[in-house]
């Protein structure tokens, strides 16, 4: 025990309260999320204001159950880490507050994290010999990042949305066809009943970068030839709709995704975020990957949620590269991925 | 019993450590800076400076609210870490009174402002009888006109202070029908160190809650819950 590097971290940057204690950068001993899920249904998406008076209320609880779960105390930990950004800036202040107020009266050093960082660091946990240089799609409600992982700590984006985020295209059409919030795994439900070449909304191709994306269009497409067959009075196939929009957006990703593993003639894909946890996606770059024999590697459902586990795996690699920040750490509403603040 | 206050309610970030009659240290600052940057290098500034022992204290007093949503929950969220950290008690002390209790001794009453937005204030009526500090009208969150014709009601000279005074002193030169002045600057906006003395009071009186139960006390819903409620009693209507 004596030479392991133990890390709590925290993250709430959304509408999930997460605490977690890691060993080593990727042995998880908790993963403690707590969901608000439920109370941002009532609104049909996440109000910042009442994510962030949630967290007030469930952190320490939250901490403390990881530490718990964990069987550690804060006398046996090497260091806090906690995401500063990117997210909603009064639910992250609620985390970093909290990390820096526990780490300042435990005379521990404090490291913040990027959250999308920490997305991808989630695959380190499941692929114990995942190490860098690999590609990673980042696909989720806030984001939507095609990365080269050069090394630990060290990004490059080669392409990302140009407008609306794959997660955030879910949720729009999910409300347009009445599914409610959140659309992603609705949509997924849906459209297992449906037919993915149904109707054959576009697939955007960004002229001056192969790995840009954008589903703006797409999502204008769904809502057009939902009042088209309106106003014909044609009645509407939800499924036929859900599945083939979720095929053209997964059409998208793989294809950017597998032209970036071409051309830097990688030997790994990874996939991270709350997206990444949709099987058909996961079965259509497994699939292309397997077609390129190229390694795969996605986490589980659990971990492409948001969690701390994640958090406390980037933080690792930030503490062995000597990262520390002050009592000044700010939340970040607007990080960006690989800047370091 | 030594007590370390914080407040991040308003427009002034404070902190300060007062041990019965003694303040040991106390640090307030009126800048720009989100209270995020400034309250924890504060604490750890006079905290090196007076060689705290954090171990040592026995409480962890916050102004609890009303007040700034986020900056509540940075003085909250802070509180509660090194409460689960040192595992020591929070006392929550309602920030209106915290502004009123810098006003020790006055015989006159005493009633604090703050922006609330909204044409509001956060505002209460408070006295001195002798060294006893009296809540007259407990914090709340009124129209300014509310609160002078309450004030009028008393009938007796009322010093108001707060970070809201600037915003609504030309409002009250048309409401108040008593006297009134203005506190200055020593004593005109929140300072932790009266925040502290309160919370030694209600230490005294058992009135201590557990980290992981300390919320702040917004006196208000949020705006999403506000519209929410008005839509069902609309659809109900």
């Amino acid at each position: 025990m004596e030479n392991d590097v133990l890390l709590l971290a925290i993250e709430s940057s959304c509408d999930e309260t997460a605490a977690s204690v890691v060993k080593n950068g990727r042995t998880v001993l908790s993963n403690v999320i707590s969901s608000q899920i439920e109370l941002h249904k009532l609104y049909g998406g996440v109000v910042p204001e009442i994510a962030s008076r949630k967290h007030i209320e469930k952190i320490n609880q939250v901490v403390k159950e990881a530490l718990d779960t964990a069987g550690v105390t804060l006398d046996d930990l090497s260091a806090i880490g906690v995401t500063y950004g990117p997210g909603l800036v009064g639910a992250l202040l609620v985390g970093v507050a909290e990390a820096k107020a526990i780490a300042y009266a435990k005379k521990l050093p404090l490291v913040g994290v990027h959250h999308i960082e920490g997305h991808i660091c989630a695959n380190y946990i499941e692929n114990p010999d995942l190490e860098p240089p690999f590609l990673c799609l980042v696909v989720s409600g806030g984001h939507t990042h095609l990365v080269r992982v050069k090394d630990y700590g060290a990004y490059e984006i080669l392409g990302r949305t140009r407008d609306d985020a794959a997660g955030e295209a879910f949720d729009k059409v999910a409300r347009a066809i009445g599914l409610g919030y959140p659309g992603g795994p609705k949509i997924e439900k849906l459209a297992k009943e449906g037919d993915p070449h149904a109707i054959p909304f576009p697939r955007a191709k960004i002229e001056d970068c192969a790995y840009d994306f954008s589903f703006s269009g797409l999502k204008s497409a769904v809502l057009n030839y939902m009042n088209g067959c309106k106003m014909k009075g044609e009645a509407v196939n939800e499924a036929d709709i859900a599945a083939s929009f979720q095929q053209a957006v997964i059409d998208v990703l793989v294809r950017n995704a597998m032209q970036a593993v071409e051309d830097y003639q990688a030997d790994t894909l990874a996939i991270a975020g709350g997206v990444a946890s949709n099987g058909t996606l996961r079965e259509a770059v497994q699939k292309a990957c397997r077609e390129k024999g190229v390694r795969f590697c996605h986490p589980s459902p659990i971990l492409c949620t948001d969690n701390a586990a994640m958090i406390g795996t980037a933080a690792y690699y930030e503490y062995q590269k000597g990262v520390r920040h002050g009592w000044d750490l700010n939340a970040v509403p607007n990080l960006k991925l690989g800047e370091r603040v | 019993m030594k007590i370390l206050a914080l407040d991040s309610s308003g427009l002034v970030a404070t902190v300060a450590v007062v041990e019965d009659d003694n303040l040991l240290a106390e640090y307030t600052v009126h800048y720009k800076k989100t209270h995020s940057q400034t309250l924890l290098p504060m604490l750890d500034t006079i905290a090196a400076m007076i060689e705290l022992d954090l171990d040592s204290i026995d409480a962890i007093a916050v102004a609890k609210g009303p007040g700034s949503f986020t900056g509540l929950r940075i003085g909250s969220a802070t509180a509660k870490g090194l409460g689960l950290a040192l595992n020591k008690p929070l006392i929550g002390i309602p920030t209106v009174d915290g502004l009123a209790y810098n006003l020790y001794g006055t015989d006159k009453l005493i009633c604090p402002l703050m922006d609330a937005r909204r044409s509001q204030v956060y505002t209460g009526i408070y006295e001195f009888v002798k060294e006893e500090f009296h809540v007259l009208d407990a914090q709340m969150a009124v129209p300014i006109e509310e609160i002078a014709h309450r004030l009028n009601g008393y009938g007796r000279e009322v010093i108001f202070l707060g970070d809201g005074v600037p915003v609504f002193s030309e409002r009250l030169a048309e409401l108040m029908q008593v006297p009134y002045t203005f506190a200055p600057a020593h004593m005109n906006k929140q300072r932790a160190s009266a925040v502290a003395v309160l919370a030694l009071s209600y230490a005294k009186a058992g009135k201590t809650e557990t980290a992981e139960a300390h919320m702040p006390d917004y006196l208000r819903p949020s705006q999403a819950e506000r519209e929410r409620e008005e839509r069902e009693k609309a659809g109900k209507c």
